[in-house]
C-alpha cells in the first residue's frame, strides 16, 4: 500500500512537470508566431495600401482611411492605367511601354545569360594562364557604379547610332549583366567535376559540343537563377532607361515615373497605384513561379550535391 | 589492339619535375599496371597517354605512331575515370553512345555497339536509366561500357575501383580481368592498390617520385625487387628489412645485424657468391618476406634466429606473427594456430629467396 502511494505520487509529479513544460513551449510558440505575424503585417502594409487604393475611386480615396477596404470596388483605375492615363504629354496608358520593356528585357536576358554561361564555362573548365586575373577583372565590373559611366555610354551609343532606342538599352543591359551572369555560371561550373570534361574530350567532343550537350543540360538551376536575376534587374531598371530613352520609347519604369509626375489638378492616386502594381506584376509572377528554383540555385554552389 | 611505347617522357611544372625520363614498352594485348604511392606521377603519365595533358619532352607512341601532337579524340583510346564521369543528364544508352554520336556513327552502328556491350556487362536492364538512379557498381559498369563501346586500341583505367566498397571491388576486379582475357585489348591501369596490381597485371611498373623504379611481372616484382623502395612498397605485410654488414666466415657469407637495434642478429647466407663478394665488410640490408621465415621449436641452435613472439594477428588462413629478435621487430607468416605471445621460437630464413640490398644505393645485390 505504502509503495503504491509513492508510485502514484511520483507519477503525478512527473505529469505536472511535463504539463508545465508543454505550457511553456506553447506560450513560446504563440509569442513567436505573434511576432512573426506582426512583422509580416508591417511589411505587407504598403502593398495592402496600394492594392486597396487601386480599387477605389477618387472620392473614396479622398474620404476614407488608406487602410480601409474599398466598399465599392472598381477596376476603372486599372483600365485607365493600362490604356488611357497620361504619360508625359500623350495619354496612352502603360500598354505600349509594357511592350517596349518586353522587347528590351527578353533579348537582353537571353543574350547576357548565354554569354555569361560560355564565359563561366571557359573560365572554370578550360583554365588558361591568367584566367583568374580575367575573372577578377570581370568581377570588378559588378562593383562599378553605373552613374560614373553615363556620359561615356551616351557618347558610345551616339557613335553606334543607338541613342534613344530599345537597341541601345539591350546592348547596355547585356554588357552590364555579364559580370553577374559570368560569376553565377563560373561558380556553378566550378562544382562540375573536371573528369566530365576529360571524358567528353576522350569521347571526341570539342569545346562547343561539350558545352551544348553536357554542360548546358546540367545547368538548369543556374539558368533559372540567372534568368530571374537578369529579368528583375533589367525590368526594374530606371537609370539607363531615363538617361538614354525618351517619349514613347522608354521602358516601363520610366513611363511609370512619367505617369506619376504628370499632374494637372487632382493627383489620381488610384491610377498611380494601379500603374505601379501593373509595372511590378511581371517580376512578382516570375518570383512566385520560379522562386523555389532561385533559392535552390543560389544554394547549389554552397552545399555540395 | 595496339602496342604502346613511352620514350623518355618528362613533365615539368615550372621547376617541379613530375615525370623524369620515363621509358615503358607495352606489347599488344598486355595489361600494364602503373603502381605507386600518391603523387608518384602515375596519373600524370596516364593523362599524358590519354592526351589530356601534354608532356614537356619525350615521345608517346601508339602502334608505331608518335601521338604527342594528336588530339585525345584521335588517339583511338578510351578511358575509365575514378569518378566514372558519367554524363548526368543522359541515360545509360546515351552515355554509351555519346562518343559514337559525336563522331557521327549511324543509328544502326550505335544500336549494335550498345547491344554488344550491354550483353557483356549486363547493362540491358539499365539502358534507360539516368546515372543518378544507378548503384556504385552499376555506374562503374556503365563507365567501362562507355570505354568498350568504341573498341579502342588502348584502354586506360584511372583507379577505377577505389570508389567501391571492398566486396564490390573484389568482384569488379575479377570482372575486369575476365574482360581483358576475353577481349585482349592493350590496357594501362593506374592504381595505388598493390593487390589490384598483382592480380590484374601482366606487367607492373612501380613508380616513385616521377621515376620508374622497376618494370616486371607481378612475381618478379614480388620476389626480386630491384631496390628497397619496391621491396618495402610491394607485399602486405611488408618485407622485413634489417640493416647490418656482410662478413666472410670461412667460405660462408654471413649477415650480421649491425645497427644498434639488431646487434647480434646473425644469418649465415651459405657459400659466398661472386655477386656478394665485393660487399664483404660493407653495410647491407637483408630483405626477408614474412613467409620466407620458417618456424622452429629449436630455441638453442646458433644457426637460427632466436626470437620471442610479441603479437599474433590471426587472419584465418595464416597467423601473422610479430617477433622480437635481438631488438629487431620481424614479421613472419606462420600456419594458423602457430605462435603464442611470449613464446620463444627459432626462425629459419629461406636462403634461396632472401635478398641483400646495398645500404648506400638501396639497390638489390645480385648473387
Amino acid at each position: 500500500m505504502n509503495t503504491m502511494t509513492t508510485i502514484t505520487e511520483s507519477a503525478t509529479g512527473i505529469d505536472t512537470r511535463a504539463l508545465r513544460r508543454n505550457m511553456i513551449t506553447l506560450v513560446r510558440r504563440l509569442a513567436l508566431y505573434a511576432a512573426l505575424i506582426g512583422f509580416a503585417a508591417f511589411f505587407l502594409m504598403p502593398l495592402v495600401v496600394m492594392v486597396f487604393a487601386s480599387f477605389k475611386d477618387m472620392d473614396a480615396i479622398a474620404h476614407t482611411s488608406i487602410l480601409s477596404f474599398p466598399t465599392h470596388p472598381t477596376v476603372q483605375p486599372w483600365v485607365d492605367a493600362w490604356s488611357s492615363a497620361c504619360v508625359g504629354t500623350s495619354c496612352v496608358g502603360l500598354r505600349g511601354f509594357y511592350w517596349n520593356t518586353i522587347l528590351m528585357v527578353v533579348p537582353a536576358v537571353v543574350i547576357s545569360s548565354l554569354i555569361g554561361a560560355v564565359n563561366g564555362y571557359a573560365l572554370s573548365k578550360f583554365s588558361f594562364r591568367g584566367a583568374n586575373l580575367v575573372y577578377g577583372l570581370i568581377l570588378f565590373g559588378t562593383f562599378a557604379p553605373y552613374q560614373v559611366m553615363l556620359i561615356p555610354i551616351a557618347k558610345m551609343l551616339a557613335l553606334f547610332g543607338l541613342s534613344n532606342g530599345i537597341g541601345g538599352l539591350i546592348l547596355l543591359h547585356t554588357l552590364y549583366g555579364l559580370p553577374m551572369t559570368t560569376m553565377f555560371f563560373r561558380n556553378y561550373f566550378m562544382t562540375v567535376p573536371q573528369d566530365l570534361i576529360k571524358a567528353a574530350q576522350v569521347d571526341g567532343a570539342g569545346f562547343w559540343t561539350t558545352f551544348l550537350l553536357i554542360i548546358l543540360p546540367m545547368s538548369t538551376p543556374m539558368i533559372v537563377v540567372t534568368v530571374i536575376w537578369q529579368f528583375t534587374g533589367i525590368w526594374n531598371d530606371f537609370l539607363f532607361g531615363v538617361s538614354f530613352t525618351s517619349g514613347s520609347s522608354t521602358p516601363i519604369m520610366v513611363a511609370l515615373n512619367n505617369l506619376v509626375s504628370t499632374s494637372a489638378g487632382e493627383r489620381p492616386y488610384n491610377i498611380h497605384m494601379a500603374g505601379a502594381l501593373l509595372s511590378a506584376l511581371p517580376t512578382l509572377v516570375v518570383y512566385v513561379l520560379a522562386g523555389k528554383y532561385f533559392v535552390r540555385g543560389l544554394m547549389a554552389g554552397a552545399v555540395k550535391g | 589492339m595496339a602496342s604502346l611505347n613511352i620514350r623518355n617522357v618528362e613533365k615539368h611544372y615550372g621547376d617541379l619535375r613530375t615525370l623524369k625520363g620515363v621509358n615503358i614498352d607495352v606489347d599488344d594485348g598486355e595489361f600494364l599496371v602503373l603502381l605507386g604511392p600518391s603523387g608518384c606521377g602515375k596519373s600524370t603519365l596516364l593523362s599524358a597517354i590519354a592526351g589530356l595533358a601534354p608532356v614537356s619532352s619525350g615521345q608517346i607512341v601508339i602502334d608505331g605512331v608518335v601521338v604527342n601532337d594528336i588530339e585525345s579524340a584521335e588517339r583511338d583510346i578510351a578511358m575509365v575515370f575514378q569518378s566514372y564521369a558519367l554524363y548526368p543528364t543522359m541515360t545509360v544508352r546515351r552515355n554509351l553512345t555519346f562518343g559514337m554520336r559525336v563522331r557521327g556513327a549511324s543509328r544502326q552502328q550505335q544500336d549494335e555497339a550498345v547491344k554488344r556491350v550491354a550483353g557483356i556487362l549486363q547493362l540491358d536492364q539499365l539502358l534507360d536509366r539516368k546515372p543518378s538512379q544507378l548503384s556504385g557498381g552499376q555506374r562503374q559498369r556503365v563507365a567501362m561500357g562507355r570505354a568498350m563501346v568504341r573498341q579502342p586500341k588502348i584502354f586506360l583505367f584511372d583507379e577505377p575501383l577505389s570508389n567501391l566498397d571492398a566486396k564490390l571491388r573484389t568482384d569488379m576486379r575479377a570482372e575486369i580481368k575476365k574482360l581483358h582475357q576475353r577481349e585482349k585489348t592493350t590496357t594501362v591501369y593506374v592504381t595505388h592498390d598493390q593487390i589490384e596490381a598483382m592480380t590484374l597485371a601482366t606487367k607492373i611498373v612501380v613508380m616513385q617520385g616521377g621515376e620508374v623504379q622497376q618494370i616486371g611481372s607481378p612475381q618478379t616484382i614480388y620476389e626480386h625487387p630491384e631496390n628497397l623502395f619496391v621491396a618495402r612498397f610491394i607485399g602486405s605485410p611488408a618485407m622485413n628489412c634489417i640493416s647490418g654488414t656482410l662478413k666472410l666466415e670461412g667460405a660462408d657469407a654471413v649477415f650480421v645485424g649491425g645497427a644498434q637495434a639488431s646487434a647480434g642478429l646473425r644469418v649465415n647466407l651459405g657459400e659466398i657468391s661472386a655477386g656478394y663478394r665485393p660487399y664483404v665488410g660493407k653495410n647491407v640490408v637483408l630483405g626477408v618476406r614474412p613467409e620466407w621465415l620458417a618456424h622452429s621449436a629449436d630455441i638453442t641452435s646458433p644457426e637460427l634466429i632466436q626470437a620471442v613472439v610479441d603479437v599474433v594477428e590471426p587472419t584465418g588462413s595464416d597467423n601473422f606473427v610479430i617477433l622480437l629478435a635481438c631488438g629487431e621487430t620481424l614479421m613472419a607468416r606462420f600456419a594458423p594456430g602457430v605462435g603464442e605471445s611470449g613464446q620463444r621460437v627459432g626462425l629459419a630464413v629461406d636462403l634461396s629467396k632472401a635478398l641483400l640490398f646495398d645500404a648506400a644505393t638501396e639497390q638489390r645485390i645480385a648473387r
